[in-house]
Parts: structure tokens; C-alpha cells; sequence
């Protein structure tokens, strides 16, 4: 059994969605490529950022 | 005399117009294989695949067809997206009945978004198969 840790589980997901997003939303492959590594960074951060809001509501 | 606009004919595509859609929606970037996109083709397989796998991995609930709880439809329908890796889950009976673990959770929710991805990936092959898209 595969049992990634929470932020492990969350690099995977970025990743392949990415992948998928910068192909099928983009015509040019620079563009292509751009728009991935957009959506990568925009899905970590998100992530990290709900991660410390969620940790001060905690508090 | 008055002038017909018609689309140039290398636009038009040439047999059944929804193969690339259809065969796209069964195996994860066969369509971009279709219309002769090998790189996509092969980062789609990849991307979709593997996330169908991962989420197996982790015990993830492959929803079976259901007229119960409406969020069990809609996994359902998310799950058919990935075609026939959803058909190999069923027939093989991969991945777990319950969601018991955290990680069964990702898992599952893995295996939705892989079926999601892929209608996107068969409707972008589709429209690279009728011109819509470069």
C-alpha cells in the first residue's frame, strides 16, 4: 500500500493536473509548458497558505 | 457572382468526426495519438495513468454504478472518465470497497480527478480533430 504523507499526496496531485491543464488549456508548447508550471506553483501555494490560515484559526 | 465561405479542407476531418473524443475518453491520450500529437499524447497517458494508479495505491473507493447518495452518482460519473483503467479497476477489483484510512481518502479523490482530466484531455483530442484548435 502506497501511503504518501498530506504535502507528498498534495506535490503528486499538483503535478499531474498540471500537466493535464498546461496541454489541453494551451496551443503552443512554450505556452503549454508556462501555463503548467503556473497552475503547479499556483496549487502548492494555495495549499501552503490554507495550510498556515487553518493552523492560526487553530490557535 | 456570390462567394461562398467554406473552411479549408485539410480542416475537415476525415472519417468518424468523434473517434478522437471516444477513443481519448477509453485510453488516456489516444485521441492526441489520433490527430498526431505523439509528445501529448504520451505526457497525457503518463499523467492520467499514473494518478489512476497512485490512487489505487492508496486504497482508493472505485464507485460502482449507484442510484443512492448523489455524491456517489457523481463519483461515478468521474470515475467512468478514465474509461477503460475504470473497467480494469471494476473487472480486477482494485482498490478498496470503504474508505477507511486518510491516505484511502487522497486515494479516492485521486481517482475522481483522473477521470475528470481525462474528459478534458478526449474533449481537447476532439478539437484538435475537427481544427477547433491548432
Amino acid at each position: 500500500m502506497f501511503a504518501p504523507s498530506h504535502f507528498t499526496a498534495v506535490l503528486l496531485f499538483s503535478t499531474f493536473a498540471s500537466v493535464v491543464f498546461g496541454i489541453t488549456q494551451r496551443s503552443t508548447p512554450k505556452a503549454m509548458v508556462r501555463y503548467g508550471a503556473y497552475c503547479w506553483v499556483l496549487f502548492v501555494v494555495s495549499v501552503i497558505a490554507a495550510s498556515w490560515l487553518m493552523y492560526f484559526v487553530r490557535k | 457572382m456570390a462567394s461562398q465561405a467554406q473552411p479549408p479542407a485539410s480542416s475537415q476531418p476525415q472519417g468518424f468526426a468523434y473517434s478522437a473524443l471516444l477513443l481519448g475518453w477509453l485510453v488516456p491520450g489516444a485521441g492526441h495519438l489520433l490527430t498526431r500529437h505523439w509528445i501529448r499524447a504520451v505526457l497525457l497517458f503518463a499523467a492520467i495513468t499514473l494518478m489512476f494508479a497512485f490512487g489505487l495505491a492508496m486504497q482508493a473507493k472505485v464507485y460502482s454504478p449507484n442510484t443512492g447518495d448523489p455524491l456517489d452518482i457523481l463519483g461515478f460519473c468521474a470515475d467512468l472518465g478514465s474509461g477503460a483503467l475504470y473497467f480494469l479497476a471494476r473487472v480486477f477489483s482494485l482498490g478498496a470497497p470503504t474508505v477507511q484510512l486518510v491516505t484511502a481518502d487522497y486515494g479516492t479523490k485521486f481517482v475522481v480527478v483522473a477521470g475528470l482530466l481525462n474528459f478534458i484531455a478526449a474533449v481537447d483530442a476532439h478539437n484538435l480533430r475537427i481544427g477547433r484548435k491548432a
